[in-house]
């Protein structure tokens, strides 16, 4: 085809020939232009920058390529396009390899890109790269989002092929270890076309059957992983899809991804990740021998603690009985003494001692009498002298030595003073200074005169 | 409580000697825990000695449910 369309001294004798010139359809020329490019280009490596990309509805890529000073349009179809891992966008170096087409009813010619890998960078590591910016903008990785992986779990739910290496290195350690555990095997495909969807689903399917299951029946932890192999083999646990299911889980998550140095994507998205299968089995399946030590320590605690609390009381019974006695002795010698003061005030309120007062007051009060007796009684007889004296002198019988009489009405022996109280025939008595007269009255004058 | 799990018994022994250790427990309580304690403390015992594993899968079945089924751990362990 390029011969024929460069070999114009053969060409001359089909295309129209007008004043001697060679004269081309549109038609012709694009069909040599395709002939030449198509046949020149038929496998080719082409390096750029990839510009313009607009995929379509159908899963053609369409895009350009270019560089410094020239633009190559260029389509990656959908079967092609399925088996990028990358994230493709403007801006990425690339290098494309296919062919030339020429599309003659727009008279344009493009790559029709088979293979596209970054420049510089595996396609799988770039893609790599950007998912993992993505999820890590997103906080996918973030250290605020991991849960607790919980201690002694008691069902154990596990995402992986039950053909694989990763469930039998796990029930080796659980024969090697603690076995009172339940294990509850999700079994995926960990490989190859479909394997993300299965681990994605297997993961939501644990935590739809927590969501219906009975509380002892739900799975407190997942391992979610496979034994070792190629980056290829591996590339499910960096799917997008399988990161999410990890992310959303509300079960708590520890990957479990190929060997030590194996590290993928749903390692950083996971709770915790496990440098292998055995070593997740290691994490949630304890060492018997611990918690045979764990046990015994907490039964040592457990003793300790019950001794101290029975010390305390004990301590506080004796400092309780200590403070009773010594209470009880000061309450004693408290009353002891209150009883001596009340003895003393008892005795000083003693009748004898009252008697011995009032003793002592009756003698002060008998001297007092007797002193004041003898004060009185010596007053009284000076007095009574006095008055003796005197009578001597007022004594009607010295009145009568003078010639006066006292007359009597005999009868009652009263003084006669008013001869109106007399009547004829009353006997009086007159007493004179010497003797007696008894007279009968015969006659009363009230005048003043009497009529003896 | 023979079927106590381990962890369940391991949990409650482990709160145990916390109220013990907090120490503000009446006598008869402290007795009362501790005789539980020892008797998780028994348990926790036996049931390390005598675990069992049990190993199931998670299907999906007819209908579309999900439901566990043992598996021939044979198979697994080939």
């Amino acid at each position: 085809m390029v011969k024929k369309g460069v070999d114009q001294s053969d060409l001359f004798g089909t295309a129209s020939a007008e004043d001697g010139r060679y004269i081309y359809t549109v038609s012709d020329i694009t069909r040599d232009i395709q002939g030449i490019l198509e046949n020149t280009f038929a496998a080719v490596w082409v390096e750029g920058e990839i510009s313009n990309y607009r995929p379509s509805a159908s899963g053609h890529y369409y895009f350009s390529l270019k560089d410094e000073s020239a633009l190559l349009a260029a389509v990656i179809f959908k079967g092609a396009s399925r088996n990028i891992k990358f994230n493709f966008e403007d801006g990425l170096k690339v290098i494309c390899f296919g062919n030339v087409e020429v599309y003659p009813p727009h008279g344009k010619y493009q790559l029709i890109v088979e293979k596209i890998e970054p420049k510089g960078i595996g396609s799988l590591q770039l893609a790599l790269e950007q998912l993992k910016t993505k999820l890590d903008k997103e906080g996918l990785f973030a250290q605020e989002h991991k849960r607790l992986i919980p201690h002694l779990p008691s069902r154990v739910g596990i995402v992986t092929s039950l053909q694989g290496a990763a469930i039998k290195d796990i029930l080796k350690v659980l024969d090697r270890r603690f076995k009172d555990l339940h294990i509850i095997i999700n079994s995926v495909k960990v490989q190859g076309e479909g394997a993300r969807e299965e681990i994605a689903q297997a993961i939501e399917d644990f935590n739809f059957w927590n969501e219906s299951a009975a509380p002892d029946e739900r799975v407190d932890v997942l391992i979610v992983g496979r034994g070792g192999g190629s980056v290829e083999d591996l590339w499910a646990f960096n799917e997008e899809i399988v990161c999410r299911a990890i992310y959303n889980s509300k079960i708590p998550v520890i990957s479990a991804v190929g060997h030590e140095r194996d590290v993928t994507l749903s390692d950083l998205v996971a709770d915790l990740r496990a440098a292998t299968p055995s070593v997740a089995a290691e994490i949630v399946i304890p060492k018997k021998e611990d918690l045979r030590v764990r046990v015994e320590e907490l039964t040592d605690d457990l003793r300790r603690s019950l001794f101290e609390i029975a010390a305390g009381y004990s301590e506080t019974v004796e400092d309780l009985s200590h403070r009773l006695r010594v209470g009880l002795d000061h309450a004693v010698a408290l009353e002891s003494g209150k009883l001596a003061m009340v003895a003393k005030k008892l005795l000083l309120l003693s009748p004898l001692a009252l008697v011995q007062r009032y003793e002592d007051k009756i003698s002060q009060a008998a001297r007092a009498i007797i002193v004041r007796m003898e004060h009185v009684y010596t007053l009284r007889c000076a007095q009574f002298a006095k008055q003796i004296e005197k009578l001597t002198g007022l004594s009607p019988l010295n009145i009568l030595a003078r010639g006066y009489s006292i007359t009597f009405l005999r009868q009652t022996n009263g003084i006669m003073k008013d001869a109106g109280l007399l009547k004829p025939g009353d006997v009086i008595e007159s007493r004179l200074h010497k003797g007696t007269v008894v007279s009968t009255v015969t006659e009363v004058s009230c005048d003043g005169r009497d009529k003896v | 409580m023979a079927e106590i799990k381990f962890e369940e018994a391991l949990k409650k022994l482990e709160k145990i000697v916390d109220d013990l250790e907090r120490g503000d427990l009446s006598l008869d309580e402290a007795l009362k825990k501790y005789q539980e304690g020892i008797e998780l403390s028994g348990q926790c015992s036996a049931r390390l000695a005598g675990a069992k594993k049990k190993i199931e899968i998670l299907v999906k079945n007819n209908k579309g449910d999900l439901e566990v089924k043992p598996v021939d751990e044979k198979v697994s362990e080939e």
